[in-house]
């Protein structure tokens, strides 16, 4: 697709918004203050407003500094309320940024109704109109977050140490405050950079919502910061080429619905933490729970009585836990693949590989019985109930920690033999 | 202030109902927050017409317990009887009071206010509280001595002065079981005392009276029975043959640290076992 | 009836509307959430225009109280998770779905005439001239049914449900235990706050309302101590933005919606500074007070045991020397200070004084 000049510059500009957006929000979003670039974007019109009253022109510098002084007016008006009455932080958000809105839309009304007002195409920073973006505003884009990526870049230990702990950070004699106002200029900067692409209303989508999405990857916060980062300009990317594409499909809200799809698919396939994961995890934990039962079982009846070799019809073993046979074939075959279990007709035991297996299956479930009964005085009938939930899940550190604890022990509560690590029961 | 003389005290509670049957029966409780396992196998009969301390060290539960009683945490594992039934069906036999940090004292309401509202579950839902009820509410603020505060915003009491705000409302609740979690946190010797004469009187008219309870010299003083918590029941029973060196050690030396680990290992696996073995459910082995 | 009068008659309403059930948002630090829903309910609206391919005013309600739930249920949900803190999960579910109306709007909506600036602020100047017509004749503006319809709603909710939701508000966990189901509640009033949002929404935008949800409630919450107090004054506040704004908006020849989120929030910072209990001033005020009176007690303490010079109490306390000249002029205007031979001494007033201060000081 051959791309027009303009649609060139809203690519750029859009790439770049997100890029920077998203490395920043990742600091906002760890620092819990992922409302604050909102309040801070809808502080920031007025100023834009006033800039151009003031000025006549829409110079992105004169815009730039009108913004960034009602952002920063916005942002100190939160922390006075807060600390000046008994007006909660929430509240605070919420006066400022629809107070200083109001103000906004009223100055905007007045400019629209100057003679020259008409031209100034400020209205365009509600929603944003990245068609509008021409080289100089480009330009002003680009020195800005070449500085903001320049100060994340240096002062990067920082900034962690200032999302992470700001107590500790300061009685290591970190400047705080001046990192958090330096980190609020930085906010406003993303704020002034995006009012014409996305608009005052979305902005605070381009800086949380591609952080947060890279937050389910990582646990780290630097790679969050990158990965933040490439999701935003990615989805800014998308954005103007759809918005280009297709008519009337304006570019602000394409990109924030693409990098909320990006959210969407971390939560629930982000490897680790993702929905998906945690339900397969369950899955394979149930499975696993029914194979080592079923293990234990046969390794029980084998034991009773020595008859290790004599094959155990399939309906005694569904009678044990009352299940199907499907639901037993679904535990036996895994099994008869590992080798560990092996049938004739419709009967089944253990291999001498599936009676070692088993046996440690067992040795898990007497000695944590053992550890409940003698450590924690339960009732005998509390005891196996609270084992066959634990010994699916215990390691063999740990167990090994409680057969020393116990001081080596031979007998279950039972009074059954508790086989040896790794070995045949002796 | 003591609970005074001249008050009428609360009327005796009708015979028979404490006829063997406990105030709260828990059984089985086990509890966790995600993989936090806070309360694990817990059994414990608590007797009618006693003032019983909930003790064990910080974490161990004590909160949880209250809250397991209330139904206002639902449990993994296990049930809880209030004087026989489920908690739905006795919601009127049992006041509660929290802890003071567990609502924003700022909001905008008077001390007779918050005591009426022990008032509304008599009440019944869109009817308004009557002067009668406002009366009874006064009656109740005067019990622990702060008649002459009735009408001043609660923000402007002090901690003790809030915490017998809670109780008053709690008294006005007219209940059989009382619930408390940390009654004497925090409070001046005023209110300690002024907290101490009430549960008395609560228990003369054979009111049971659950706190729980951080500070293990008074206990002894206070209350008649105890129940030593850490993570699970250490001990429970009265307060003489229950609360020996040897228990406490147990419950405060330190929580067996294989059962924690794993307690978490099982809790843990992002709730993949947990929930598939409890869906297998655990009978037979 | 004048257009003047019904703009003004619609601007009341929602500003009481609004103030009513922003009351309870701001108590129960839900300010933002209310902000997201009405953000939020755009493309229920959207959506309720393309179906019915008109403004109908029912669709467009039962679509917005669906997208406020729905916005809700994200936000519990995505906290739930613990994935994401509260504040994030607003600001992520909020512009998702706003920007799907503005889709929405933008692709399909130019044949309904929804115009998106008025989604932003509002068009109450052309409230007059959007009439109700039953049976071909015109029974008024329509917003000022709708307005007027949602600001009865509101007014029962609080006036019925007052002890409900108060004792919820305050206490959520004794509301449970009473039976009153505070999670139903909770969502009666997430579903209040969509159904105002919506009403609201046309005449005058998604964030003016924000500005009528929390900005007077919250000058009421400085003002007054008791909730019943605090409901009325913040419905007053809010019918006095809606005509200060109005007005204002006239002498500007400037936005209605903008003006009225402006004078709301000058009585706000009026309340801020002046408030008597609450307002900076009060506290400023308070404060200097408490810190004398400290200071007056540390110097009689340390009067106490007698012989202490200015000098020595000035090496003690090691305070400047202007500080100690004033409490010492203050003690001594007050008589509990007195010069002996051998240096400074209490009066008798002043170790009264010494022993009342030190128990209240150990009651508070």
């Amino acid at each position: 697709m051959e791309l027009s000049f303009t649609a060139k510059n809203v690519l750029i500009g859009s790439t770049l918004l997100g890029a920077l957006g998203g490395a920043l929000g990742s600091f906002a979003l760890l620092r819990r203050q992922s409302l604050l670039g909102d309040a801070l974007a809808h502080a920031a019109l007025p100023g834009v407003c006033l800039a151009y009253l003031i000025t006549g022109t829409k110079a992105p510098l004169a815009l730039l500094l009108g913004a960034l002084a009602t952002g920063l007016l916005g942002s100190l008006a939160i922390l006075g309320i807060v600390r000046w009455s008994r007006i909660k932080e929430d509240s605070a958000m919420g006066i400022v940024l629809s107070v200083f809105f109001g103000l906004g839309i009223v100055l905007l009304t007045v400019i629209q109704k100057l003679p020259t007002g008409n031209q100034s195409g400020l209205d365009k920073f509600l929603f944003g109109q990245a068609a509008t973006l021409v080289r100089e505003d480009l330009l002003t884009m680009a020195v800005l977050a070449t500085g903001a990526s320049l100060a994340i870049v240096l002062l990067f230990k920082e900034l962690k140490l200032l999302c992470f702990d700001p107590g500790f950070a300061a009685s290591l004699g970190l400047p705080v405050r001046r990192l958090e106002i330096l980190l609020t200029l930085l906010l406003v900067v993303v704020v002034v950079v995006g009012l014409q692409t996305v608009g005052v209303v979305l902005i605070v989508a381009t800086l949380i919502t591609p952080a947060a999405a890279a937050r389910q990857w990582t646990d780290r916060l630097s790679s969050m910061v990158w990965l933040a980062a490439a999701i935003g300009a990615l989805s800014g990317a998308f954005g103007s080429l759809a918005s280009a594409s297709i008519d009337r499909l304006p570019t602000g809200p394409v990109i924030v619905l693409a990098s909320s799809l990006a959210l969407l698919l971390s939560l629930v396939a982000a490897p680790g933490r993702g929905l998906i994961w945690q339900l397969l995890r369950e899955r394979r934990a149930a499975a696993r729970i029914r194979r080592e039962n079923l293990l234990k079982d046969l390794y029980r009846l084998g034991e009773e009585g020595e008859r290790w070799d004599e094959f155990l019809p399939r309906p005694l073993l569904m009678g044990i836990r009352g299940q199907s046979a499907s639901q037993l074939a679904r535990s036996a075959r895994p099994l008869a693949r590992s080798g560990w279990v092996e049938s004739a007709g419709d009967a089944l035991r253990l291999t001498d590989d599936g009676r070692r297996e088993a046996s440690q299956v067992v040795r898990n479930h007497r000695l944590w019985e053992l550890y409940l009964r003698h450590r924690l005085e339960l009732a005998a009938d509390h005891v196996h109930r609270d084992a066959e939930a634990m010994e699916h899940v215990l390691s063999p550190d740990l167990t090994d920690e409680i057969e020393r604890l116990l001081g080596f022990p031979r007998i279950d509560p039972h009074g059954r033999q508790i086989p040896a690590r790794s070995g045949v029961a002796v | 202030m003591i609970a005074r003389d001249r008050e009428r005290p609360a009327a005796p509670l009708p015979a028979g109902d404490s006829s063997g049957v406990p105030a709260v029966e828990v059984h089985d409780l086990t509890v966790a927050y995600r993989t936090q396992p806070v309360l694990w196998d817990v059994d414990l009969d608590l007797p009618v017409g006693r003032l019983i301390a909930i003790v064990g060290p910080n974490g161990a539960g004590k909160s949880t317990l209250l809250k397991a009683i209330l139904g206002l945490v639902r449990p993994l594992t296990g049930h809880v009887r209030i004087f026989g039934e489920p908690y739905e069906k006795r919601r009127s036999w049992v006041g509660y009071v929290p802890q003071r940090e567990s609502v924003d004292w700022d909001f905008p309401t008077s001390a007779l206010d918050v005591v009426t509202m022990g008032l509304y579950g008599q009440i019944g839902w869109l009817r308004r509280p009557s002067r009668h009820h406002r009366e009874a509410a006064l009656a109740c603020l005067d019990k622990v001595g702060l008649a002459d505060l009735a009408k001043r915003q609660i923000s402007q009491l002090s901690g003790g002065q809030q915490q017998r705000v809670f109780l008053a409302r709690a008294l006005a609740q007219d209940a059989r079981l009382y619930l408390m979690d940390e009654p004497f946190a925090g409070v001046d010797a005023t209110t300690e005392r002024a907290i101490l004469g009430l549960l008395q009187e609560l228990r003369s008219t054979g009111r049971t009276v659950v706190a729980v309870h951080h500070d293990l010299q008074t206990v002894a003083d206070y209350f008649d029975h105890v129940a030593l918590l850490n993570l699970r029941l250490v001990a429970a029973g009265p307060v003489g043959s229950t609360l020996s060196a040897e228990n406490v050690q147990r419950a405060y030396g330190g929580r067996s640290t294989v059962l924690t680990h794993a307690a978490e290992a099982l809790l843990g696996q992002a709730g993949g076992a947990t929930e598939a073995a409890r869906r297998l459910g655990g009978n037979g082995g | 009836m004048s257009p003047e009068v019904s703009i003004l008659l619609v601007g009341s309403f929602v500003g009481a509307s609004c103030a009513l059930i922003g009351c309870f948002l701001v108590l129960r630090k839900m300010a933002l959430l209310g902000d997201a829903i009405s953000h939020a309910v755009l493309p229920g609206i959207a959506i309720a225009f393309l179906l019915t391919g008109r403004r109908a005013p029912l669709p467009m309600v039962i679509g917005a109280g669906a997208l406020g739930v729905l916005t809700v249920l994200l936000v519990e949900l995505f906290q739930r998770s613990r994935r994401m803190t509260e504040d994030a999960s607003i600001g992520v579910v909020f512009p998702a779905l706003f920007s799907f109306g503005v889709i929405l709007i933008s692709r399909y909506a130019a044949q309904v005439d929804l115009d998106l600036d008025c989604v932003l602020y509002g068009e109450i100047a052309y409230v007059p001239w959007d009439l109700l017509l039953v049976g071909g004749r015109s029974l008024g503006p329509k917003a000022l049914w709708v307005t007027g319809g949602v600001l009865v709603a509101n007014l029962a909710l609080v006036i019925f449900l007052f002890k409900e939701l108060k004792l919820s508000t305050f206490d959520s966990g004794l509301a449970a235990t009473l039976g009153f189901a505070p999670v139903f509640l909770h969502y009666l009033l997430m579903s209040a706050v969509s159904v105002t949002v919506v009403g609201s929404f046309e005449s005058v935008g998604a964030i003016l309302v924000v500005a009528m949800l929390v900005v007077p409630p919250a000058t009421a919450y400085l003002l007054t101590e008791r909730l019943g107090t605090m409901l009325a004054l913040a419905a007053a506040l809010g019918v006095a933005s809606a005509v200060g704004g109005y007005g204002l908006a006239r002498a500007l020849d400037a936005s209605i919606a903008g003006a009225m989120a402006v004078v709301a929030g000058g009585f706000f910072l009026l309340a801020l500074l002046f408030s008597p209990r609450h307002g900076v001033l009060a506290r400023l005020f308070h404060h200097r007070r408490l810190g004398a009176r400290l200071s007056d007690q540390l110097m009689l303490l340390h009067l106490d045991g007698g012989g202490a010079t200015a000098n020595t109490l000035g090496e003690r306390l090691a305070w400047r020397p202007r500080r100690l000249d004033a409490a010492l002029a203050r003690l001594r205007e007050c008589g509990w200070v007195e010069d002996r031979n051998e240096g400074l001494g209490l009066t008798e007033a002043g170790r009264r004084r010494l022993e009342t201060e030190t128990e209240r000081f150990a009651s508070d």
